[in-house]
């Protein structure tokens, strides 16, 4: 990795191996059964606890280890060399769950809700998208009306990430009529009368992370549990968005480096007229392009980290960077499963897995089409 | 307590390894705290917890085995790394290694040494039994068990058939620690972090008044050889029967294994 010495410091090295050797321990060798199972045993949260994993990006005043976008992106990068993008994700919900309480700075909420998070015991997960908005952020109509000294709380939300098993969702609603300047984010325990599981999704890919559509009914949740400001909540979702975009990016990076890994290492043992197929020159010119694919993705997506880590807000070049790694993830992974032949379509390889679950990234976290938006957008278009 | 653990970096057990000239080929090796070195950090670290103290790494090395042993060591408990590094030391043989190391651990003051029972490159588990003769201290090697109430010490050694020896006695004295005394734990972002601004003190033979006569090779390395390539494999054909009779003859004619 010395390609990157100028982005990466001993700290963010230290960070990917310690998340690699979690993922080779504790995901890699059931990443099979879980994904077919589609779910992952909850104890696996305490231990990556355990391991300091699940407290990296979140600062030490919210009781987490602190770290940067880049710390993150090596954790994403480490953890996904379990070849379960679904357990990554389903480990990972509280990265988008968390910010927007953690970014209250309230001690009670911090105590209450991200500690028991940072220490695997309770599961969070972000609801923003609905069954009838999901680019269009200002057409979510969960509404929550004020009613005492309670907030009540009616409407749907779907696609929800951990949305099954979470213990407390971190909701986009609706308490104003300005499409923008009337959301706020409410956070909702999930033992709440009203509140239920109304479908647990089944999907193309990430099979090991649940996958839920939410309902509220009526529920009544205490005024203390508004995150930050009334009106407030599409700026925090904003300005939370650069980070998980930012980790979508780095899902692709890791999707493509594996997919690319696998390929290769298939490439050099499988025999065909006479040779291995990596002897032959268009699988030597496939794998040389994924490599290039690669290392461009990473590249991007590694600098955009870096100049957030050094404060800069880059609306554009997150956009970029989601968009790049989610399309090289695609490409890469259709490739490997083309050189792997009839085995790259079978279940039991990975990157039969990685295909499925990559076509993910260019959808999730705002997709392509609003990222172009964005991208536009910044270049005065 | 005062802990000393020697540690050296080794390619990572998952790295090709390929002969050229009279070494290895380093390109695009991933360098990491030896394994079993990793035990002895873990044990000497788990140790002052239990019993206050601090643990002191200490390697011969050129620049290159910090960083290794920052995020294998610095970042996991230990307080500082003394680095020897000197020119001489370049061709050491197992002895000059062992000279230089004892010499700083004994200027250091350290009341005990933990090291791993071999490296996972060299295999010759000699610098620590050499480095205890060194210093005069007795040697426990291959430990699966360690306990120490901060004078005395009993550790347990798996001996041949699976028969467990119990080892008594008091410090100081250096241990070489074997797989299955215990996990060495996962680096935390914060003592990465720590981790960095840690001292790491660079000696020269000067420093722990050796010269280069004292570490001269008594003993080199003249050659390396890869293990001869296995041979291709073979593909039967036929009916199932046909090749179950050709892999009889095989196994019994040319492998010669029934
Ligand atoms: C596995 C999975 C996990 C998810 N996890 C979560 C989660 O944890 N929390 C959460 O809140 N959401 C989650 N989502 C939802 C995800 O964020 C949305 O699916 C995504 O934002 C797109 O919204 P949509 O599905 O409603 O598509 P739509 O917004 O209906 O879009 C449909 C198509 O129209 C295109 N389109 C829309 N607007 C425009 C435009 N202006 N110009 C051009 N094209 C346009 C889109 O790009 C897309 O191609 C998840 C989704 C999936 C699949």
């Amino acid at each position: 990795m010395e390609f990157f010495d100028n982005l990466l410091d001993e700290t963010h090295t230290t960070v990917r191996d310690m998340a690699r050797r979690f993922a080779e321990e504790h995901i890699r060798p059931h990443a099979e059964a879980w994904e077919e199972s589609g779910t992952f045993p909850r104890e696996l949260y305490p231990k990556a606890a355990e391991a300091g994993i699940l407290s990296i990006g979140v600062p030490e005043q919210a009781g987490g280890s602190g770290g940067g976008a880049l710390h993150q992106v090596m954790v994403i990068e480490g953890l996904m060399r379990g070849t379960s993008a679904g357990v990554v994700a389903g480990l990972g919900s509280l990265g988008i769950g968390l910010p927007a309480v953690w970014q209250t700075e309230r001690a009670d909420l911090i105590d209450r809700y991200v500690r028991p998070c940072l220490t695997g015991e309770r599961i969070s997960c972000l609801a923003i998208t609905e069954p009838g908005t999901g680019s269009d952020v200002a057409g979510v109509r969960t509404k929550a009306v004020r009613d005492g000294s309670d907030w009540v709380v009616s409407g749907s939300k779907m696609f929800i990430t951990s949305g099954v098993r979470a213990d407390f969702i971190t909701t986009l609603v609706r308490t104003g009529d300005d499409p923008h300047g009337g959301l706020s984010f409410l956070l909702i325990e999930a033992d709440r009368p009203g509140v239920s599981v109304s479908r647990a999704l089944r999907k193309t890919g990430w099979w090991a992370s649940d996958t839920a559509e939410l309902s509220f009914d009526a529920v009544r949740v205490p005024e203390g549990n508004l995150l930050g400001e009334e009106g407030e909540g599409f700026l925090t979702l904003m300005r939370n968005f650069q980070l998980e975009r930012l980790a979508l990016a780095a899902y692709g990076v890791a999707t493509a480096q594996i997919a690319l890994d696998e390929a290769m290492a298939y490439t050099k043992q499988r025999k065909a007229f006479g040779r291995s197929l990596s002897r032959f020159q268009i699988t030597k010119h496939k794998l040389a392009e994924m490599a290039t694919a690669v290392l461009t993705a990473r590249t991007l997506t590694y600098q955009v980290a870096h100049r957030m880590d050094a404060g800069d807000y880059l609306i554009g070049e997150v956009s970029m960077a989601k968009n790049v790694a989610a399309k090289t993830a695609i490409d890469v992974c259709y490739d490997a499963v083309q050189l792997l032949g009839g085995m790259g379509y079978m279940r039991e390889s990975v990157v039969e897995r990685l295909s499925r679950d990559a076509r993910l990234l260019p959808i999730g976290g705002g997709t392509q089409e609003i990222m172009r938006e964005i991208i536009a957008k910044e270049m005065g278009l | 307590m005062k802990i000393g653990v020697c540690a050296k970096v080794t390619p990572d057990t998952g790295a090709q390894i390929k002969v050229v000239g009279n070494g290895i080929d380093t390109a695009g090796i991933k360098w990491v705290v030896n394994p079993y070195d990793a035990y002895a950090i873990e044990e000497a670290v788990k140790t002052v917890e239990n019993h206050g103290g601090s643990v002191h790494l200490f390697t011969v090395g050129d620049d290159s085995v910090v960083a290794p042993l920052r995020a294998g060591g610095l970042a996991v408990g230990g307080e500082d790394l003394t680095q020897i590094s000197d020119a001489a030391l370049n061709d050491a043989d197992s002895l000059g290694v062992a000279k230089a190391l004892a010499a700083s651990l004994k200027a250091a003051g350290v009341e005990a040494v933990f090291a791993g029972k071999e490296s996972v490159d060299g295999v010759s588990s000699q610098v620590p039994a050499m480095v205890a003769e060194l210093l005069g201290w007795p040697l426990v090697s291959i430990v699966t068990g360690f306990e120490t109430d901060g004078s005395t010490f009993k550790a347990t050694r798996e001996i041949g058939g699976g028969v467990v020896e119990v080892v008594s006695g008091s410090l100081p004295a250096v241990f070489t620690c074997d797989k299955g005394l215990n996990t060495p734990r996962y680096a935390k972002l914060p003592q990465i972090m720590k981790a960095k601004r840690k001292k790491v003190i660079k000696q020269d033979l000067a420093a722990i008044g050796l010269s280069a006569a004292d570490v001269a090779p008594k003993a080199t390395e003249s050659n390396f050889s890869e293990p001869a390539a296995r041979p291709a494999g073979r593909m039967l054909s036929g009916s199932v029967q046909e090749q179950a009779k050709e892999l009889v003859h095989l196994l019994r004619n040319e492998a010669k294994v029934l």
